[in-house]
């Protein structure tokens, strides 16, 4: 069934390709400076009393685009959609769909379908009259009405569930529900606000490629917030990290991991080891990097387009999976970190060890485990030694 | 110490302290019924009794009368004679069936109005600002601070001709001859729903202060204009306080007797005065004591098919 389903979906994208006269992974219309975004929100600040929620935030989504929302608890995720969906009018800024300015607006009347942190299920209705309500609003004929309910049922797997009512639903069954019921008025723009937290792994990972596929077939754009980093990366075209009510970046998923702009993002999305130091000498587009430690160098590539000159104090962001463990100090590595084993975390796929340098700092190095047996593994109190190479290493000035 | 050095007894069923809560749990749920036989089953049948009896010019002015002396024949004797001519009377005599009809509908009306009044002011008060409501609960509690029939009787001082509404219409001009306002049906209505206004707002605010208003924001971003969203989403929603409202008024005016007397005109049909009436001017105390069994049932009806619906709902619930 999966395999049909990436069929399927492989079908769609090449469609689509063809539509558009380019295969989606060079869908960018952002880097395009004649691109017209669709929903627009320039300089939008939403103050709650003196509470600053929203604080002068820029943000453009482009059609068609599958753009997430990631940040901390409170950062303005929730606000920022509710704005759009028109439950809170901005302070100040504006906000554009379209070509329309939508302040003043009423919720009802804006192309734009919420799925509910909240779930906001009507508890009078079972779940077929839950997810037709709002075709039942656009008054399209009954048999149309059936035959889109059956058809989102089936997608979110709860056909033997539609005549229950939301208190006899599970979890993450009220959380497909409330899916289903914004997905099933096929909007020009989407808002889920959370909309696989309460789902198994298995089902979420399901979930998340019948929404892509969803989006690419019918041509919708999403903005979808969520806390799961791996979500994030797996669905969308662009990640926005916030913080506080700004945006700290933007980019595709790749981008964000690999090249964050500032320590924020680099510890917010995935593991990350922070070693800090300052520039010694630049050559060539390397740095030599004196770390604050004391313990030595490090060469690290000097990102491109970033000013960056001797003596500032910077620091040098390293993924676990990108360094190298070794017993014995390797000849001529030019980035060494060296101390002994503090815990080992084994995952399956992956077995996680934190390494404690002289200095006292834990480093977290990733090792894929290719083999299923390994002679003399590392335990805990061995001495190692950690390299990496100098274009693993990103260089954040913020 | 092992589980199994503990004593036998100490488990959970015959442990010392478990006793007392099982003696509860077993008298706790009788209360409620013992109350009811003693003030509730015990009168009614007492009254029964009576309205199967005939009216006589004597102490207790009905027979027959039970003479506890002869033991059980006297009891028997006495049941013998019961009939149900009380009743036979009641249904023929129009008086009494206009009176059962106007106080239903005196009472449906009232209802209704103190639904379409004490729906919006239980809404606003459960959409305002959360440090507020308590304030607002007290007001509507307010009135309860001074005399039910103080209150009657200040509306007779408002309505009568000379008093403070016709003074005040006609000395803006709006009309020129007093209105007659007391002694008609509308003043009985005024004073009903004045009365019965909290016994609305209350269970009404109850069940909207509850409500989860994220559902009518998902109402309307499903395209549910705002007044649509009200009859979809809030009104199904508020149906229990409704209905709790609406029977909490209903049945008392029903059986209202103070306010139809004192605002109420010589000719305004109302059971509970056709019931004082019997009772006090004609001494009818079996006639009196049959309207009342009626007035009961009367009211009883609707408690019926509330609490039918209420299981039916619930059990398709499950
Ligand atoms: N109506 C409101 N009145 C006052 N403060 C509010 C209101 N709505 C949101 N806030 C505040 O604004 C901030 C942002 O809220 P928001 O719901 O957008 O967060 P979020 O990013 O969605 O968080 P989460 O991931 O926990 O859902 C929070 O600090 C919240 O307390
Ligand atoms: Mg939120």
């Amino acid at each position: 069934m999966t395999e049909a389903r990436t069929e399927a979906r492989t079908e769609a994208r090449k469609r689509d390709s063809l539509a558009i006269g380019a295969v989606r992974r060079d869908f960018a219309p952002w880097l395009d400076p004649h691109a017209k975004p669709l929903i627009r929100f320039d300089q939008v600040t939403k103050r709650f009393g003196d509470f600053v929620a929203v604080d002068n935030l820029t943000l453009h989504i482009y059609e068609r685009e599958f753009f997430c929302l990631l940040g901390p608890s409170g950062c303005g995720k929730t606000t920022l959609m509710r704005m759009l969906a028109g439950f809170e009018e901005p302070t100040q800024g504006k906000i554009v769909l379209g070509d329309q300015v939508v302040s003043g607006i009423p919720p009802h009347r804006r192309p734009v379908n919420m799925m509910f942190q909240s779930y906001a299920l009507f508890p009078h209705m079972n779940v077929e009259k839950n997810i037709a309500f709002g075709l039942v609003q656009d008054g399209l004929p009954k048999q149309e009405i059936a035959d889109r309910v059956a058809e989102i049922l089936r997608l979110v797997q709860l056909t033997p569930f539609a005549r229950r009512k939301p208190d006899q639903l599970s979890g993450g069954q009220r959380q497909r529900v409330a899916l289903a019921r914004a997905l099933v008025k096929r909007p020009k723009v989407l808002l889920l606000d959370e909309p696989l937290g309460a789902l198994d792994k298995k089902l979420r990972e399901e979930t998340q490629f019948e929404l892509m596929d969803l989006q690419v077939n019918l041509g919708m754009t999403f903005l979808v917030v969520t806390h799961d980093q791996e979500e994030a990366m797996t669905m969308a075209d662009r990640i926005a990290v916030m913080d506080r009510g700004t945006i700290r970046q933007i980019a595709p998923p790749g981008q964000v991991y690999e090249q964050p702009a500032s320590r924020y993002v680099a510890e917010f999305i995935g593991d990350v080891n922070i070693i800090e130091g300052r520039i010694a000498a630049s050559d060539a587009g390397r740095l030599r990097i004196a770390r604050t430690d004391g313990e030595g160098e490090l060469a690290i590539e000097a990102p491109p387009g970033v000013a960056t000159q001797t003596g500032q104090e910077i620091a040098v962001a390293l993924r676990p999976e990108k360094l190298v463990l070794h017993r014995e100090p390797p000849a001529g590595a030019q980035n060494l970190l060296s101390g002994e084993i503090w815990d080992i975390g084994y995952l399956g796929d992956w077995t996680i060890y934190l390494v404690k340098l002289a200095s006292g700092q834990i480093v977290r190095v990733s090792r894929a485990n290719a083999s299923r047996f390994v002679e003399q593994p590392l335990t805990w109190d061995d001495k190692v030694h950690i390299t990496f190479a100098p274009e693993a290493g990103v260089l954040l000035t913020q | 110490m092992s589980d199994n050095a503990l004593p036998a007894t100490q488990t959970p069923e015959t442990a010392p302290f478990s006793r007392t809560p099982r003696l509860l749990r077993a008298v706790v749920p009788a209360l409620p019924f013992l109350w009811l036989l003693i003030f509730f089953l015990t009168p009614f049948a007492i009254v029964f009794r009576m309205s199967l009896s005939q009216p006589a010019t004597a102490q207790p002015p009905y027979t027959p009368v039970i003479d506890w002396a002869q033991g059980l024949a006297g009891l028997w004797a006495a049941l013998g004679e019961l009939n149900i001519d009380n009743f036979l009377l009641l249904a023929d005599d129009y008086l009494y069936v206009a009176s059962a009809f106007s106080s239903l509908r005196m009472a449906a009306v009232s209802t209704l109005l103190l639904l379409l009044i004490g729906f919006p002011m239980a809404y606003a008060m459960a959409k305002a600002p959360e440090n507020r409501r308590p304030v607002l609960l007290v007001l509507v509690i307010l009135p309860f601070w001074t005399s039910f029939l103080i209150r009657v009787y200040a509306w007779i001082g408002i309505l009568k001709p000379e008093g403070l509404l016709n003074t005040v219409l006609i000395s803006l001009g709006l009309i020129d001859q007093p209105l007659q306002i007391v002694n008609t049906d509308i003043a009985i209505f005024i004073g009903v729903v004045y009365c019965y206004l909290p016994f609305m707002v209350l269970p009404l605010y109850a069940t909207l202060e509850k409500m989860d208003w994220t559902l009518i924001e998902a109402a309307q971003d499903l395209g549910c204009p705002p007044w649509r969203a009200f009859w979809r989403i809030t009104v199904p929603l508020a149906l229990p306080g409704i209905a709790a409202g609406a029977l909490l008024c209903f049945i008392p005016i029903v059986g209202e007797y103070v306010i139809p007397e004192l605002l109420g005109g010589p000719d305004s049909l109302m059971i509970g005065k056709t019931l004082s009436d019997e009772f006090f001017k004609n001494r009818d105390w079996p006639l009196a004591s049959a309207v009342a069994v009626v007035l009961l049932i009367i009211v009883v009806g609707p408690v019926m098919v509330y609490r039918e619906l209420e299981t039916r709902r619930l059990e398709k619930a499950r």
